[in-house]
């Protein structure tokens, strides 16, 4: 699919550049799908259903792990990275831009069906934060943390517990890449031990226990939970605000596919890295917000059906996130699903002759019924 | 391989009616009617029926009433007939007692075909003749057309019956020939029960498929409904007009029901023949079969409701695409003596 999008992308360019009399009525239905507004903050309701651009190099500082692996791929084949703004996402944005950062922290939780858009809108406002200024805590599936784990140590500062060290160490180095200068202004408030001979003394930079995580891998989830912990502790006084973006934190509270070496299962308080995030999840600190979004689609022992919060989360997962404020994300509206389909046609992604007539419009409409993600995978082939 | 026999063709072919003597006498045909007859009052008599007004029809169901079987075959089941029906006719024997044979054209092999041509041939003469007749009195001849359109000639096997002996293809074809001639002439009408005792009417026309007309709801909105069927799943359709193009299966989306592409595109299939894929709102229920089978049944059944709010015209070329034809392919049967249908068992030398 990548080959077949490179050698696309040179026939498109091209294209363009030979046929000028073509590029007028070209240029004319671009203006109607796409938004020059880079910047999130500025995105209000004329802008919905259209898309806007962000630039590589801001790619690759704010979304080192987070974007779903299709709109990377996307991003590869289009040489561009161009999110729509969706009113869910509207909706976030309004809320925080006028959240009282004096008062505990509000948690907003995205659901929806399956491939609606939720972890899109997650990006979209996890741009928006980074482009503000906040500190933004990005963990980019929850899901990640309780499956599919290969080592599990047994946690040396609390006995009960079991580390992950490799999925710890990964994390810690994308958020590394996305939050450098925090690291060097944040500075801790205690003194950590992290064996017999390595600690950090108080009012080092959060950066070198970041460092010390990488370095030593077997203590890499309890560095990550001396991050959590630092930063939550600071993040009332008012320096920097805090954002918390968790994909899949219905993964917090299920059940995990691990298992002890005496084959017991492991449940999810066990693991440092859940506990110290449910922690962070946890509404008693201030000055900042907590997105989450819920997902169906790595969840273990969930039904697909599922996708509202109840269902999803469990009892203990909605005892502990509530009181939140839920996002619905639904499909495509006519309008959004219009623009999508024009940009897929701008980009000459759709080869199909007959994708570019009504018929085929309305034929994609209807097969996809308008999700996202079924559009996406029709249009792959076409 | 194939043994050549030097036979003549006389011998080769089996007469029904002139092999010997007769394998059913007469007398004996006579006796059967009558016990068939006393059967049949006795068994007025068991039903509490009345002898005298009991027909063939309360004697079948008297049967399958009194012996009732289960096998498949309705002719390997007991039965109660007139001995006309049984037995199949033959021909009584065709010569006397000193050998000479009643009929002039018997040593022909063919008595009854030859003579049949020859009665064709005079009235062929006669109906000439009369033309003449008339052309000569200067009287128009043209009388009504005789409707060829409804009516067929008797086919050979009806042919054969009828003349108790086997024919070849060549006599049928030539005795048809004949016939044509004779209605050509337009005169033929003199001659016109002569003909219709070898004609046939053909049944009309097969019924057309009558389109129901639309129905009005509440609203106002029109809506129609069809059935569908494939392999074991039913399926009922309702399709709305002035709709956005969205379909409810079951009470469920069509991207829940139908998470494979494959299926929705059977669903999208009569929509997006007439043109009309956003136009309309469909809600369905269906059950059994699998979930190919209850795509294929809702797609009939959708189509079947279709051709209310679309012209002659189309409904046409729907029923030439395959929409409104039920697919008959079911599960094939396993056989006895084979793994499967048609797999074989795993054959060893040894």
């Amino acid at each position: 699919q990548l080959d077949h999008g490179c050698a696309l992308h040179t026939a498109a360019r091209g294209g363009l550049s030979s046929v000028s009399p073509q590029e007028v009525p070209a240029e004319r239905p671009r203006a109607v799908f796409h938004t020059s507004e880079s910047d999130p903050a500025k995105h209000t309701e004329q802008h919905e259903g259209r898309l806007y651009d962000i630039p590589l190099e801001e790619v690759k500082a704010v979304f080192p792990h987070g974007l779903p692996y299709r709109f990377q791929q996307q991003i590869k084949t289009f040489n561009e990275a161009r999110v729509m703004v969706r009113r869910p996402a509207l909706e976030l944005l309004a809320y925080l831009k006028g959240s009282n950062l004096a008062h505990p922290a509000v948690r907003y939780v995205i659901y929806g069906e399956r491939g609606t858009g939720k972890t899109m809108t997650l990006c979209h406002v996890v741009h928006y934060c980074s482009r503000q200024g906040w500190l933004v805590l990005h963990i980019p599936d929850a899901h990640l943390w309780v499956k599919n784990c290969k080592e599990l140590l047994q946690s040396s500062y609390n006995k009960d517990r079991l580390d992950q060290p490799l999925q710890a160490s990964v994390w810690l180095k994308n958020f590394k890449t996305s939050n450098e200068h925090f690291l060097r202004e944040i500075k801790t408030q205690k003194k950590y031990t992290w064996g017999k001979r390595e600690s950090t003394e108080e009012g080092r930079p959060l950066g070198e226990v970041v460092e010390q995580g990488l370095a030593r891998v077997r203590s890499a989830s309890d560095a990550v939970g001396v991050v959590l912990r630092e930063i939550k502790q600071q993040s009332h006084r008012g320096s920097f605000r805090l954002l918390v973006a968790v994909d899949g934190v219905n993964a917090l509270w299920g059940r995990t596919t691990l298992r002890k070496e005496d084959k017991s299962p492991v449940s999810p308080e066990e693991l440092t890295l859940v506990h110290n995030l449910r922690k962070m999840v946890r509404n008693d600190w201030s000055g900042g917000a907590i997105v989450t979004t819920l997902s169906q689609t790595g969840s273990l022992f969930q039904p697909s059906s599922a996708y509202t919060p109840h269902k999803l989360l469990g009892r203990e997962g909605f005892d502990a996130l509530d009181p939140f404020v839920p996002i619905p994300v639904a499909n495509y509206s006519p309008r959004e699903f219009e623009s999508c389909y024009g940009y897929y046609l701008e980009r000459k992604w759709l080869q199909h002759e007959k994708a570019h007539t009504e018929d085929g419009k309305a034929e994609l409409q209807f097969l996809s019924g308008s999700n996202p993600r079924q559009l996406d995978r029709l249009a792959g082939p076409l | 391989t194939l043994r050549l026999i030097c036979t003549t063709t006389a011998v080769q072919r089996k007469n029904v009616g002139a092999s010997g003597p007769e394998k059913y006498t007469e007398a004996f045909i006579k006796k059967q009617i009558e016990e068939f007859n006393l059967g049949k009052r006795h068994l007025a008599n068991m039903m509490g029926e009345d002898p005298e007004t009991f027909t063939q029809e309360d004697i079948d169901r008297a049967i399958a009433y009194l012996f009732p079987s289960g096998l498949f075959d309705k002719q390997a089941r007991p039965m109660m007939k007139h001995p006309t029906e049984v037995f199949p006719a033959q021909r009584k024997i065709q010569w006397g007692e000193d050998g000479r044979p009643f009929h002039f054209l018997f040593y022909t092999g063919k008595q009854s075909y030859y003579s049949l041509m020859h009665e064709t041939y005079e009235k062929f003469l006669n109906v000439q003749k009369h033309q003449d007749q008339l052309i000569a009195q200067d009287l128009p001849l043209q009388k009504e057309k005789r409707n060829l359109a409804g009516s067929r000639w008797l086919t050979k096997i009806e042919l054969e019956e009828m003349l108790l002996e086997k024919l070849s293809d060549d006599d049928y074809s030539r005795f048809i020939q004949l016939l044509q001639k004779l209605v050509a002439l337009p005169c033929a009408d003199i001659e016109e029960n002569y003909i219709q005792k070898f004609s046939k009417e053909v049944p009309v026309q097969l019924q057309k498929v009558v389109i129901e007309p639309l129905q009005y709801d509440e609203q106002g909105v029109a809506f129609s409904t069809g059935e569908g069927k494939r392999k074991s799943a039913r399926a009922t359709a309702v399709v709305y007009d002035n709709g956005t193009g969205k379909i409810t299966v079951n009470g469920t989306d069509i991207l829940h029901y139908f998470p494979v592409l494959q299926d929705r595109e059977q669903l999208l299939f009569p929509f997006q023949f007439l043109g009309r894929i956003g136009k309309h709102d469909m809600v369905c229920t269906v059950s059994g079969g699998g979930r190919s089978a209850q795509a294929g049944a809702i797609r009939l059944a959708s189509a079947k409701a279709l051709r209310s709010f679309v012209t002659e015209k189309e409904v046409e070329f729907m029923r030439q695409a395959g929409l409104l034809t039920v697919d008959p392919r079911v599960k094939e049967r396993k056989k006895p003596g084979q793994e499967g249908p048609r797999r074989k068992f795993t054959w060893k030398k040894r």
